[in-house]
């Protein structure tokens, strides 16, 4: 039943991913892999898409998995599923622990948690560099760089640090996206 | 009912036009509900982005439920999630509907190739970001470094460990910590 199993997994997603926006990507990324309801390549497509689109990419790739697997009733399921837990939580803290954020006991627990998805994060960039850049995927696979992608990735790195030194912030995801877009065209189309 | 309306209208137009994630919002919220409607005091504010962004899921969504629960009741938790989420839903089904064709065009897909690339550098620098927000002691290094060794470790491995392991097992070594440190001071 793919209407339960798109609810249950995001709901799962929606659950236990800490800290919004792409400190939930390792989570999402390991399911839709999982589930065989992304590539790798999708879903680094659908991520990009996201954030050039406004709102939760947690919603975002929720509405679209449910969409591609199930249509609209899917796509209302898996975003609904991704919701729902959120709203519980909040709910129950906004109406019956007040002092959540002061018990002693969720502030150990969230202190471990910090660390650990700022880990997922960069395991997450890690393990996607060498899956798509170099195709290594798990161990034995022989190397392929894909030498393109790589100096385009390198590119990117270097505008942003660029910017950075010159601008005080980091460029807007939006701006690199088209930059990498042009890039992308650049390099494969000759 | 007038404030039912302006909660659900007000966070249709923070999910329509926040880009950049969650704490681009953030900003949004306060100007909204602090400075401008003052709806919303500063210090109950401040607790609320606290309480959104230690929570599970997508602190857009933490936040909608949380100043719709205060100012209105169930029914404004309900209108301002709603509202928040309604246009990421509406955006993203039409484009799941004809982002297969669209990558399909030559031009289009050599495009992607390079945002591929493109989606490792924002998520490897989202992360230094986070990194470099993280407080500065031995227990966030010693777990931050455990995680991404048996992280990528594993994937290499091809061992099956989820993310949700990691996050409740760091947990409860937060909990430990802390307790092992209690008793440490009491002695």
């Amino acid at each position: 039943m793919i209407f339960l199993k798109l609810f249950i997994t995001f709901f799962e997603i929606g659950l236990v991913s800490f800290g919004g926006g792409l400190g939930m990507v390792a989570l999402i990324r390991e399911k839709v892999l999982m589930n065989n309801w992304l590539t790798e390549e999708q879903f680094m497509n659908i991520i990009a898409v996201s954030e050039s689109t406004p709102g939760p990419i947690a919603v975002n790739v929720a509405t679209f998995v449910g969409s591609t697997q199930a249509g609209i009733l899917g796509s209302f399921m898996a975003t609904f599923g991704v919701i729902l837990p959120s709203f519980i939580i909040i709910l129950i803290i906004a109406a019956l622990l007040k002092n959540f954020m002061k018990y002693k006991g969720v502030a150990a627990f969230l202190m471990g948690i910090r660390p650990a998805v700022v880990a997922l994060v960069f395991g997450t960039a890690i393990t996607m560099g060498l899956s798509t850049l170099f195709k290594m995927k798990v161990i034995g696979d022989e190397p392929a760089a894909d030498i393109r992608a790589v100096i385009i990735f390198t590119v990117l790195v270097i505008i942003h640090l660029v910017y950075k030194k010159l601008k005080k912030v980091a460029p807007s995801p939006i701006i690199m996206i088209m930059v990498s877009a042009v890039l992308g065209i650049i390099a494969y189309s000759s | 009912m007038d404030k039912l309306r302006t909660l659900f209208l007000t966070f249709l137009k923070i999910g329509a036009f926040t880009f950049g994630g969650g704490y681009a919002m953030i900003a949004l919220l306060e100007n909204e509900f602090v400075s401008k409607k003052k709806w919303v005091d500063k210090n109950e504010f401040l607790d609320m982005v606290a309480v959104a962004e230690s929570t599970p899921g997508p602190i857009a969504i933490n936040a909608a439920t949380y100043i719709g629960y205060k100012l209105s009741g169930m029914s404004g938790a309900i209108l301002s999630t709603i509202g928040v989420s309604l246009p990421s839903f509406i955006i993203m089904f039409l484009i799941s509907l004809f982002l297969d064709k669209f990558l399909a065009l030559k031009l289009v897909g050599f495009a992607f190739r390079g945002i591929q690339a493109c989606v490792i550098y924002m998520i490897l620098f989202a992360g230094i970001k986070m990194l470099g927000q993280l407080e500065k002691k031995a227990f966030n290094y010693v777990i931050f470094g455990a995680v991404v060794i048996s992280m990528v470790a594993f994937s290499i491995l091809a061992v099956n460990f989820s993310a949700v392991f990691f996050i409740l097992i760091c947990g409860f070594m937060g909990i430990t910590y802390y307790c092992i440190k209690r008793i440490g001071d009491k002695k």
